[in-house]
């Protein structure tokens, strides 16, 4: 208890009242836009949900992966087959797929301990590339579905709710069911990398041979911090999976994970915020830009990329934080503590 | 001249002059910036103040154009190229000069001064000995045909006897072709033999200078320096 | 038996394409201790630029060596504008920039030339073909060879070869004997761009030209570099030889052909924990 309250003290009151009126917000969306923007609004939580853990991961724990989007598509896939082929209710599949995804990214973390950042990424790209001909495999079509994929249908909201006098469509119900997910992962996360284990994370990122010294288990972290990080991700790609409503091996491609890169750049690598501000980049720009060309999109995030690195590495989180400290009267928070 | 390694300076106002075709050591402790006063006559640390050559400011410039002037660096731990074999590395010395004929004339000489280098002449570098890469290092500097030659400790490391053999060429070196040179030594006794001119350093300033004869016989510095 | 030398040889001409490839890649890793991510968008990038100069009307060797110049050019410039502030910078910011790098090139190819898949002629004549291997692959190979032979006789006995390899392994003691070390990494990047083109150009005849051709390429080549050793050239070619010839033996009897990119995936993986530095490299590559 006392933990949360310091944690309170150290954000301040300011971003306690403006994630208050955010959730506020959020509630209320739903009601005020066009189903379809629902839907995209639900994406948006969705690949925040993905970008925290893969900044888990990469931005608090300094391990560099191009190959998230192959968590995603493992918890998507899990999801679609219970669903499809266990006949198991949508909800159920959503820890399942946790599970599954914690456990496969904790058994590449252990291997991953040998590497280094940039060989570390190279085995992560080449992951990444491998998934969509494993999705397509002969062999394993009759679960996966082969190159068709699997369709699932949209889940409509509970029988209690309707009950309840609640009326919700199914677009918005999958919409509070995922802003509720998105949440609880987000609190989780936040009480994760503040307290011992994200320090430690940190640590290691920023000086492994001192954090090693020092008594930290450094192999049990980073193997973790896969797991973790790759649990995030699944969970989001189940949750995807079901607001989408079909799975198929070319929606897993290695540009999914360069997405989420770019997701982590632009959002902010070590910030839980920045994953929300990713997220809306990764959503909402390709819609955008698609209207010049279908090749502009990734013009954008290739430029973007690029421009980021040089001038904002911080990400957007980063300069919002310098804006914002700025004002208060000059005293920086130090990137290295945690911050929203 | 002022010279920083990063945040911490080490230099503190260091001037001095060389003599053309001279021989000049700069004495001095572990620490008090010898090395890096070379370092910064290339480039290689970020210095302030007036560095001259031959009537041209080339502080603030690069370490490959301060080489292509004609100052030639034989560095703090040889900086030998490992990998490649010895013939190599000597042409590499020669690297920015136009003529052709005379640099295979000058890979000649320096196998007439150093006939071991000869020998391994297509074996790696890696695998010379610690006097052998000294020479090979001094040769590689010297194939740049310099007019200015700077020493860094060349006597690290090695034995007494090959540390005459080599003070002795670079003696003959100076001699012959006039090449001034500035030799940074802690072995002053050996130095202040070879040398003609002489500066003395503490904590980054210089505190004595003079020809090698008056501070061979300098009682500040026999004491501090010579030992006895 | 028939069957195995078939794939046997099948395996070396496509191996052959690999290892120039990640003899492109070595050439950067050498220079800058950096894994070039875009390497296969550059490649490319270059088809395209030879398709174009084709269509135009160009004979094929004539737009050959242009591309193979112009590629030479773009490595030059992407090193000194896009490479060169990041040179220093942590490894994440490295690998980002790669990554736009590859993005970057990707989407234009994808808008200047659309995403429909192109034919790109062969120039080798049916009369080079043997029992077991068409023109073409008999054709890729002996480029493939004769470019490394090229860069073997560059690299070692010219003074700009010599200069370059030491500004790769030493460039402190580059400098100080006059090298203009900035200026040797950047004709780096412009050759392994150029003989990066070369294994596009050499590719393109049998993947068929399509912005994503080159993602499963890189794969294989990332694959043989490791394989031989990040640091070796002649590692980075054995490497090449070997991998194109296991792909083509697992492919056709053991796992079928839809999954012969998880062989190189595999063989990333396995070199990377059994033996980081390749069988003739000498870089460590694990953290200590």
């Amino acid at each position: 208890m006392s933990n949360e309250k310091q944690g309170l003290r150290k954000i301040g009151t300011v971003p306690v009242f403006l994630t208050l009126v955010l959730l506020l917000v959020a509630c209320v969306l739903p009601f005020v836009v066009s189903n379809y923007r629902t839907f995209q609004l639900t994406l948006v939580l969705v690949y925040a949900i993905a970008l925290l853990g893969l900044n888990i991961l990469t931005g608090y724990n300094g391990q560099i992966s191009l190959g998230h989007g192959a968590f995603y598509a493992i918890g998507a896939y899990v999801a679609a087959m219970l669903m499809d082929q266990a006949g198991m209710p949508y909800w159920a599949t959503i820890p399942i797929a946790g599970v599954v995804c914690l456990v496969v990214g904790f058994l590449f973390g252990l291997p991953a301990l040998r590497l280094e950042g940039l060989y570390l990424a190279l085995a992560t790209f080449a992951l990444a590339v491998s998934m969509p001909p494993i999705l397509k495999a002969h062999f394993l079509e009759k679960w996966t579905g082969g190159v068709q994929g699997i369709v699932i249908v949209k889940p409509d909201p509970p029988a209690w709710l309707a009950a309840a006098g609640v009326k919700l469509n199914a677009d918005q119900w999958l919409y509070y069911f995922v802003l509720a997910i998105a949440l609880v992962l987000f609190v989780v996360g936040w009480n994760l990398i503040s307290g011992r284990i994200g320090r430690a994370l940190i640590a290691i990122r920023d000086h492994h041979t001192a954090a090693e010294a020092m008594g930290i288990n450094t192999a049990i972290y980073k193997s973790l911090a896969f797991g973790v990080s790759a649990m995030y991700t699944g969970i989001a790609g189940a949750l995807g999976a079901i607001a989408v409503q079909f799975v198929a091996p070319d929606s897993f491609t290695v540009f999914l994970s360069i997405t989420f890169l770019v997701g982590i750049v632009v959002g902010g690598l070590a910030s839980l915020s920045g994953a929300l501000y990713g997220a809306l980049f990764i959503q909402f720009v390709p819609n955008i830009a698609d209207e010049l060309s279908k090749a502009a999109p990734w013009a954008v995030f290739g430029v973007f990329l690029i421009a980021f690195v040089y001038l904002m590495p911080t990400g957007v989180a980063g300069a919002l934080r310098v804006l914002l400290s700025r004002r208060r009267g000059g005293k920086l928070l130090q990137p290295k503590e945690a911050v929203p | 001249m002022r010279a920083s390694y990063g945040a911490t300076r080490v230099l503190h106002g260091l001037d001095f002059r060389l003599q053309e075709k001279s021989v000049t050591a700069l004495l001095g402790a572990n620490g008090a910036g010898k090395t890096t006063t070379l370092r910064a006559l290339c480039g290689m640390v970020r210095a302030e103040g007036e560095i001259r050559f031959a009537g041209e400011r080339i502080g603030g410039r690069r370490t490959e154009d301060i080489a292509r002037l004609g100052i030639a660096h034989v560095p703090d731990g040889r900086g030998t190229f490992l990998h490649l074999t010895t013939e190599e590395n000597l042409r590499l010395g020669a690297y920015a000069r136009k003529d052709r004929p005379a640099v295979a004339r000058d890979i000649e000489r320096m196998y007439a001064y150093f006939p071991r280098l000869k020998e391994r002449r297509r074996q790696q570098a890696g695998t010379l000995s610690g006097g052998e890469q000294q020479m090979l290092a001094v040769s590689r500097a010297l194939m740049l045909g310099p007019k200015l030659l700077l020493l860094d400790e060349p006597s690290f490391g090695l034995a007494p006897l090959v540390v005459r053999e080599l003070f002795g060429i670079l003696r003959s070196v100076n001699a012959e072709s006039g090449v001034s040179m500035l030799l940074v030594e802690q072995n002053a006794a050996m130095a202040l033999e070879l040398a003609d001119h002489a500066c003395v350093i503490e904590t980054g300033r210089v505190v004595r200078s003079g020809s090698a004869a008056e501070l061979k016989h300098d009682d500040a510095v026999r004491r501090a320096y010579l030992g006895y | 038996m028939e069957a195995v030398l078939l794939q046997v040889l099948a395996g070396l001409a496509t191996g052959s394409i690999y290892a120039s490839l990640a003899l492109a890649l070595v050439m950067i890793y050498q220079a800058t201790h950096l894994v070039n991510f875009a390497q296969g968008e550059m490649a490319m990038f270059a088809t395209y630029i030879a398709w174009s100069l084709v269509n135009a009307g160009m004979g094929y060797w004539p737009a050959f060596l242009l591309t193979v110049l112009i590629a030479f050019v773009l490595g030059v410039l992407i090193e000194r504008v896009v490479i060169r502030p990041v040179e220093n910078a942590p490894v994440l910011a490295v690998v980002v920039v790669f990554i736009g790098l590859l993005v970057i090139l990707n989407s234009i190819a994808g808008w200047i030339f659309s995403y429909t898949i192109k034919s790109f002629p062969s120039p080798f004549p049916a009369a080079l073909g043997i029992r077991y291997m068409s023109p073409h692959q008999v054709g890729a190979l002996l480029v493939t060879l004769l470019v490394l032979a090229l860069l073997y006789v560059f690299f070692r006995f010219t003074p700009l070869g010599l200069a370059m390899r030491a500004a790769a392994q030493n460039p402190v003691s580059s400098r100080l004997v006059g090298i203009r070390v900035g200026w040797m990494l950047a004709l780096g990047w412009g050759l392994a761009a150029a003989v990066g083109a070369i294994a596009g150009m050499m590719v393109a005849p049998i993947v068929y030209l399509d912005p994503n051709m080159m993602a499963g390429i890189l794969l294989y080549a990332f694959a043989a570099a490791l394989l031989g050793g990040i640091d070796s050239p002649g590692g980075a070619v054995v490497g090449g030889l070997v991998v194109g010839v296991l792909e083509n033996l697992l492919g056709a009897f053991v796992i079928g052909n839809e999954l012969k990119l998880v062989v190189a995936l595999v063989l990333i993986v396995g070199v990377l924990l059994v033996r980081p530095s390749g069988f003739f490299g000498s870089v460590q590559v694990s953290r200590v």
